[in-house]
């Protein structure tokens, strides 16, 4: 092994890193890699890429864990000098259906045979929407905190919002949807139709962004919970 | 009953179980499902408190005095739920049954109320079985989980005419309590599994059933609170908030107590204390004395008030449960939306 081919492999290896912290658990909306999920990763100088994931229970969805593999595996193939990539699902009651379907660059369908009726742009769009909502609410709840009334909210677009990440994050998603996400639309935009709120109708959208990002926030520090428990070691345990 | 500060509480534990899911009891084939399951459930165990963690040997089976003890003479336990968990596909004798847990009841009379369970999937067969052991045990409410496998299948929902037959069937014997527990899996199982407008639509569909849903919907408190605060016959069982957030995040939990006052209301959450996931001892006595917290990130929750506490620990259910309440221990305005204060209306702000 020369140096010259391993400095390729660990570059190689940041850039599947880099690419993976874009993957997201779809539910959970935040980076595979900030929650702990990716076990392993490793690029060897001929190319080959191999990531290890792994949830927080063994029961945790098939559905989403699918769409996190299939992005990881996109993800990680589409990274300049991966020449082959293999992304697994460890310790997961569906790791062989999921593991063979993408694998196999089979769709969700073909992968739970009998299962499933159909593929999961649905079930992702459902998930973008509560991010869109839960994203409403970390950019409008400073707007307020700082004395902004909600008829002034209203009449804002995006752009009029100061630049931060959340704003960014939540222009991403919209996009990601097809909604209206220049600095001309509204900051406050339907989530399904991607109308702008007037604002009598806003005070009850505000709580129901809140209200959502309370659940996503909630069901994440649950996840993180039972991660650091599954894959504490087991003199952690202390047994 | 629970005393603190010259307050009494009444306690319903409106969720527990005697289960066993020992190796000896893993149907051959399926072991991995039932070690994960029970695995699964160790986990949440460790949201708790460190001193109430059990070794996985002890949670996988634990005896009936160990558990008689932690429930009512450290726990402050009036009267528990049996929430029955069947999972014959994995453990040979069920996970927790109505039978192990009725014969647990017996021996304590008057500590337990005994729920049993159905599966729209049984077809005739299980309604003989549900109006068999309601006419056995008296049951007057069961749990239903959305996510269990049967053969190929992996789960159902209550949209489903077969379900319809069978809540016509607990509306017609008297079991008006259905509490509904969602997990990851369902049929076709591209769809949410843990989405709750199943619930929303048997229970306008029968609107003189009472809908608990239990874990507050988790993952979707969202979709549950946008759904219960339409919906005058759905509760929220609080397992796994008081469990799984007041101790290891209270600041998610105090949000999710603000947004579950806010949409739904002092009489309309059930405390569980999901035993023997978690020791109820610790839930009440913390749950007594938890305060929202007053930083500016809360200043949209108000104060639950000991009034509040009292109806969320035991006194909606025992409503609910027809469970005799001693006089000292009651509410001088017996709980109720009858006597209670107006919910906030958000659809209106």
């Amino acid at each position: 092994m020369t140096g010259v081919a391993t400095d390729q492999a660990a570059a190689l290896t940041a850039a599947v890193w880099s690419a993976l912290h874009q993957v997201r658990d779809p539910e959970l909306d935040e980076a595979v890699t900030d929650l702990g999920f990716v076990a392993g990763c490793q690029v060897s100088d001929s190319g080959k890429a191999v990531v290890r994931l792994r949830l927080p229970t063994y029961f945790c969805a098939p559905n989403f864990a699918f769409l996190m593999v299939a992005d990881a595996f996109d993800a990680v193939a589409a990274v300049p000098g991966v020449r082959r990539a293999e992304v697994v699902l460890e310790d997961h009651f569906a790791s062989n259906e999921i593991n063979g379907g993408i694998a196999a660059r089979a769709g969700f369908v073909q992968s739970f045979d009998g299962q499933a009726v159909a593929e999961l742009h649905e079930l992702r769009a459902d998930f973008l929407r509560k991010a869109v909502m839960a994203g409403t609410d970390r950019v409008c709840r400073p707007l307020l905190s700082a004395g902004a009334t909600v008829e002034e909210l209203a009449g804002l677009t995006l752009g009029e919002v100061p630049p931060s990440a959340d704003r960014e994050r939540l222009r991403s998603r919209r996009a990601e949807l097809g909604l209206p996400a220049s600095d001309d639309d509204p900051l406050l935009v339907d989530a399904a139709t991607g109308a702008a709120i007037g604002a009598h109708a806003l005070p009850l959208h505000l709580r129901r962004a809140q209200t959502t990002r309370v659940s996503v926030d909630a069901n994440a520090g649950v996840c993180r919970g039972l991660l650091q428990e599954r894959y504490r070691t087991t003199e952690e345990k202390g047994q | 009953m629970y005393e603190k500060d010259g307050e009494k509480y009444f306690v319903v534990d409106g969720h527990t179980h005697f289960w066993d899911a020992s190796p000896e009891n893993w149907v051959p084939g399926q072991e991995q499902y039932a070690k994960g399951w029970i695995e699964c459930f160790h986990a949440y165990q460790s949201l708790g408190p460190p001193e109430t963690h059990w070794s996985i040997e002890q949670f996988q089976k634990y005896p009936e005095d160990m558990m008689m003890r932690h429930l009512f003479e450290e726990g402050h336990v009036d009267v528990a739920i049996f929430q029955p968990t069947y999972l014959k596909q994995w453990y040979r004798n069920g996970f927790n049954t109505t039978e192990v847990n009725a014969a647990l009841a017996e021996r304590h009379p008057g500590k337990f109320v005994v729920n049993t369970r159905w599966d729209p999937r049984a077809g005739d067969e299980g309604l003989k079985e549900l109006a068999d052991n309601v006419a056995r045990w008296g049951c007057k409410g069961v749990k239903l989980y959305t996510a269990e496998w049967r053969g190929d299948s992996r789960g159902w929902s209550l949209k489903s005419p077969e379900a319809a037959r069978y809540l016509e069937k607990c509306q017609e014997l008297g079991v008006k309590n259905i509490h509904v527990h969602k997990g990851p899996t369902i049929w076709p199982l591209d769809k949410d599994a843990f989405d709750v407008a199943d619930v929303d639509f048997a229970a306008t569909n029968f609107p003189e059933l009472n809908f608990i849903v239990e874990h507050v919907g988790l993952p979707r408190i969202e979709d549950f609170c946008f759904m219960a605060t339409q919906e005058p016959n759905v509760y929220a069982g609080l397992a796994v908030v008081v469990g799984g957030l007041m101790h290891s995040r209270p600041r998610f939990f105090a949000k999710v107590m603000g947004e579950l006052m806010f949409w739904l209301g002092e009489d309309k959450l059930l405390f569980g204390a999901d035993y023997a996931i978690w020791e109820p001892r610790w839930q009440v006595e913390g749950f007594v004395d938890w305060n929202m917290p007053t930083d500016a990130e809360f200043a949209d929750y108000g104060q639950l008030s000991t009034q509040a506490k009292k109806k969320i620990l035991g006194l909606n259910a025992a409503r609910l449960y027809d469970i005799k309440v001693p006089a000292e221990l009651d509410l001088p305005v017996p709980a109720g939306p009858e006597g209670a204060e107006p919910l906030a209306a958000p659809a209106s702000i």
